[in-house]
């Protein structure tokens, strides 16, 4: 018996030791478990970032800035209210960065597809499992840098960059002369460079290792996604990186792409930045659209539908959001014939937008529906992130945008999108792959509560927003008129409630771990068709020996 | 909550009848500031037609959702269908959101045509942010410019501005910007050091202010009154600390205004509000009688 199980283990070819295993990993499974670890610990911190935020808006006045400011960065006397209006700032800059860059990239990219992709395509591993290594070790240091500039120098006097995830010039180079915006660029930087080489690994894989048989329009939806996530990465990052670089020789070597006194334009950082920016929030659903399909299809126990129709559905939403960015600055003074042009492009997404919500829906209709906690988050993504979207089209229309733009109600719309969207996404992939890749079942008390605590908490306080933008209230700001105070004291609860379904979840996480029930190869049925269910739970360290075989 | 709710809309009702209109945000208010050029009334009248629109879409799909979660459910629906497939519907819901979206496109494009077409100037304005403040000059034949800061508690006595429900914390400036009622303005904005913009929502006004470039806008007040905007691109630690004030008076008070204000421009400031609080009163009485 033990003769076997060495032997076993001596196939499996697990590397022995803490560092040669995690460290040195070339594992797609391990990098992928690397990777939802890190988001987590990032996702907490900016978590707690935009709550130290609510409790400050929760009442008029600056309540908990100033303080914070004083026990942070030693500020004493009237010098702390100076300090804590700039620490606001760096707050919802930090807070934007970490969350698209450091929570929900690498859990829905590099965490969920790291793990499933080359499963789910029938793949041994990635196709450069060295290059996933430095994708994912990349990122621990950008994020350090992006925390190390909040303790050095911005502006003059203050700690931190305070320029807002959108880093416009030239409040991020004359506005912000000390080295901490050179930090956020640097950690931008390396950011950028981990998730480059990720997309480019992702194509290869994909394009190059699906299992005999399996065609492009066989491969899940899941899979497309990734593949067309990993274009939009590949095509935008390098302009970000280009814009940043700009950013980065203005400030430090003299140059002048930004600078009007000496030739240059402000707003053509703006285009670039938004050439990146618009498919950036793509790059952030697309996955999550994948996500949604198969947990949607697994608990209806019916095969998706209009699969060809949800996958170009992709593709054309991937395309059409590269030539949408200026609907971002219909306010910076942009002629009337481009403001036409671009309102007609947005407007365009919402048809491919449509045909995926309709069609998860008709996947749902005629089912044999149960809801297993990864459904109550897909079908909650599905509802939330129509209310997203339906504001969306009315921003797209630059006529009403001229008065929501930069208000509570953008705020409002992209939160529904993304936290509402992606994140109940990301949970809903988290409860649906956790059985599969640690072989353990979640306690689905927990998980419910832990949905339904976040459902109420994030919609409190994301909807309430909706009226602050209406009634005027500018985004970024630490301070407001006391007509305001309502809505956002109901705000701040909301986020108090969903600070309570993260320590929930973590809960979660940890009992599943303590008591170790067995989840079982498939744990969801008959609906569950797609290859990673046919492995064991974890599956092995290496899979697919024998390549499976689509008929 | 509910009392201070109703306090609210009787405030916003109050504030759309009286004489002189004044806009700023009120306790609970769930919608737009009432409209003070006939821009914003188009900009709110299309955002409760696009509301016609999206709001039935968000309920058809809850309204879905829930039929399928009842309807289609293990206990109800034991065996499911194999249906993958079906062009006529998939060719409904596309073809059905592109026509939705005509519905949505045509007054959208006549709104956005509307604001880029500007009757004559009467007078034009220039606007230019500052870390933290706003800088006006009026392009008229007596120079005139100032500064609008934001005015602090303890400065409030020194420019007779005591009542907060007319000069509310955080809203009220030292000088407002002055323009004369039913004339159409062109407002120049521009930028001194880094990004702001200049957003008046009661007028339907956002325009950022960029350095190197100077943006065209305009506005065409309907009505007199105190009207409050903020600064709306994040410009550094004061952001929420530059509002915008644009008082409307008529066009004698104006007059007298502009030539008084050449001279000193806050004892201009004085007898304006003077003048115009002569006036309220007035009304006050005619409407008693």
């Amino acid at each position: 018996m033990a003769g076997s199980t060495v032997a076993h283990d001596d196939h499996d070819h697990k590397p022995k030791g803490f560092v040669r295993r995690w460290l040195y990993s070339t594992n797609h499974k391990d990098i992928g478990t690397l990777y939802l670890i890190f988001a987590i610990m990032a996702g907490i911190v900016g978590g707690l970032l935009s709550i130290a935020m609510r409790m400050e808006l929760q009442e008029p006045g600056i309540q908990i800035f100033h303080g914070l400011a004083a026990m942070v960065y030693g500020f004493e006397g009237d010098s702390a209210i100076d300090g804590g209006k700039h620490m606001y700032n760096v707050f919802t800059t930090a807070h934007g960065l970490i969350m698209i860059f450091f929570m929900v990239m690498p859990a829905l990219i590099g965490g969920f597809a790291n793990w499933m992709v080359p499963i789910m395509i029938g793949a041994p591993d990635m196709a450069f499992p060295r290059m996933n290594n430095i994708s994912f070790w990349l990122l621990p240091p950008a994020f350090i840098l992006l925390l190390m500039s909040m303790f050095v120098e911005g502006p003059a006097g203050a700690y931190g960059t305070g320029g807002g995830w959108t880093i416009y010039p030239p409040l991020s180079t004359t506005g912000q002369p000390g080295p901490a915006m050179d930090f956020a660029i640097l950690s931008l930087h390396i950011a950028g460079a981990s998730s480059i080489l990720g997309a480019i690994n992702f194509i290869t894989t994909i394009f190059n290792m699906r299992a005999p048989g399996m065609t492009l329009h066989k491969m899940p939806l899941f899979a497309w996604s990734v593949l067309i996530t990993a274009f939009l990465l590949l095509l935008s990052l390098p302009v970000l990186a280009g814009g940043i670089t700009m950013l980065l020789t203005d400030r430090n070597f003299g140059t002048a792409f930004f600078a009007p006194d000496a030739g240059g334009d402000p707003i053509l950082f703006q285009h670039l930045f938004w050439f990146f920016g618009h498919p950036e929030v793509y790059i952030l659903i697309l996955p999550a659209f994948g996500i949604v399909s198969h947990i949607i299809s697994t608990f209806s126990r019916k095969p998706v539908f209009g699969y060809l129709g949800m996958a170009y559905a992709m593709v054309a939403i991937g395309a059409v959001g590269f030539i949408v960015w200026a609907h971002h600055m219909y306010t910076v003074g942009l002629s009337l014939n481009t403001q036409r042009y671009f309102v007609f492009a947005t407007m365009v997404i919402a048809v491919p937008t449509g045909v995926k919500i309709f069609s998860w829906i008709a996947t749902m209709w005629g089912g044999s529906i149960t809801f297993r906690t990864p459904m109550l988050w897909a079908i909650g993504f599905i509802f939330l992130f129509t209310v997203g979207g339906v504001t969306g089209v009315q921003l797209a229309n630059a006529g009403l945008d001229r008065a929501m733009h930069d208000t509570y109600y953008v705020v409002a719309h992209f939160h529904y999108v993304l936290s509402l969207g992606a994140v109940f996404a990301i949970f809903a992939g988290w409860y649906y792959w956790f059985p599969k890749m640690t072989g353990y079942m979640y306690n689905p008390t927990v998980a419910r509560i832990h949905f339904w605590v976040t459902f109420v908490g994030v919609n409190l306080v994301f909807f309430p927003q909706h009226f602050l933008g209406l009634a005027g209230m500018p985004r970024r700001y630490i301070d407001y008129p006391d007509a305001f105070a309502g809505w956002n004291a109901v705000s701040s609860y909301g986020s108090y409630i969903s600070g309570v379904g993260v320590l929930i979840f973590l809960f979660g996480v940890w009992e599943a771990f303590a008591k170790k029930r067995i989840a079982g190869d498939n744990p969801w049925g008959e609906g569950a068709t797609t290859l990673e269910w046919q492995l064991s739970s974890p599956p092995p360290y290496h899979q697919w020996e024998q390549l499976p075989r689509i008929k | 909550m509910t009392n201070k709710l109703f306090a609210g809309l009787a405030a916003s009702a109050m504030l759309g009848a009286g004489p002189a209109l004044a806009a700023q945000p009120v306790d609970w208010q769930m919608g737009f500031q009432p409209a003070a050029t006939e821009i914003m009334s188009q900009v709110r009248s299309f955002e409760a037609y696009t509301l016609w629109f999206i709001i039935p879409i968000t309920l058809l799909v809850l309204a879905l959702l829930v039929y399928v979660m009842v309807k289609f459910r293990a206990g109800a629906n034991p065996v499911p269908s194999r249906t993958s497939h079906n062009s006529l519907i998939e060719v409904i819901w596309t073809l059905g959101p592109v026509v939705i979206l005509l519905a949505l496109a045509i007054p959208s494009f006549n709104l956005l045509t509307a604001q880029y077409s500007p009757p004559q100037a009467d007078i034009t304005v220039k606007a230019t942010g500052y870390q933290w403040y706003w800088g006006y000059e009026y392009q008229t034949d007596n120079e005139l410019s100032f500064d609008s800061i934001m005015l602090k508690d303890d400065e409030r006595a020194g420019y007779a501005k005591e009542d907060v429900a007319a000069y509310p914390r955080l809203l009220a400036v030292d000088n407002e910007l002055v323009v004369p009622v039913g004339q159409t303005v062109r407002l120049l904005v521009t930028a001194a050091d880094v990004l702001h913009s200049f957003a008046m929502p009661a007028f339907g006004v956002k325009m950022d202010a960029v350095p190197g470039r100077l943006n065209e806008t305009w506005f065409k007040a309907e009505a007199e009154g105190l009207y409050y905007g903020q600064c709306s691109e994040l410009c550094g630690k004061d952001h929420a600390f530059m509002p915008i004030a644009i008082r409307v008076v008529d066009q004698a008070k104006f007059d007298t205004w502009m030539a008084e204000a050449a001279d000193d421009v806050e004892a201009a400031n004085r007898n304006l509000m003077a003048a115009v609080e002569t006036d309220s009163k007035s009304v006050a009485v005619a409407a008693n009688e």
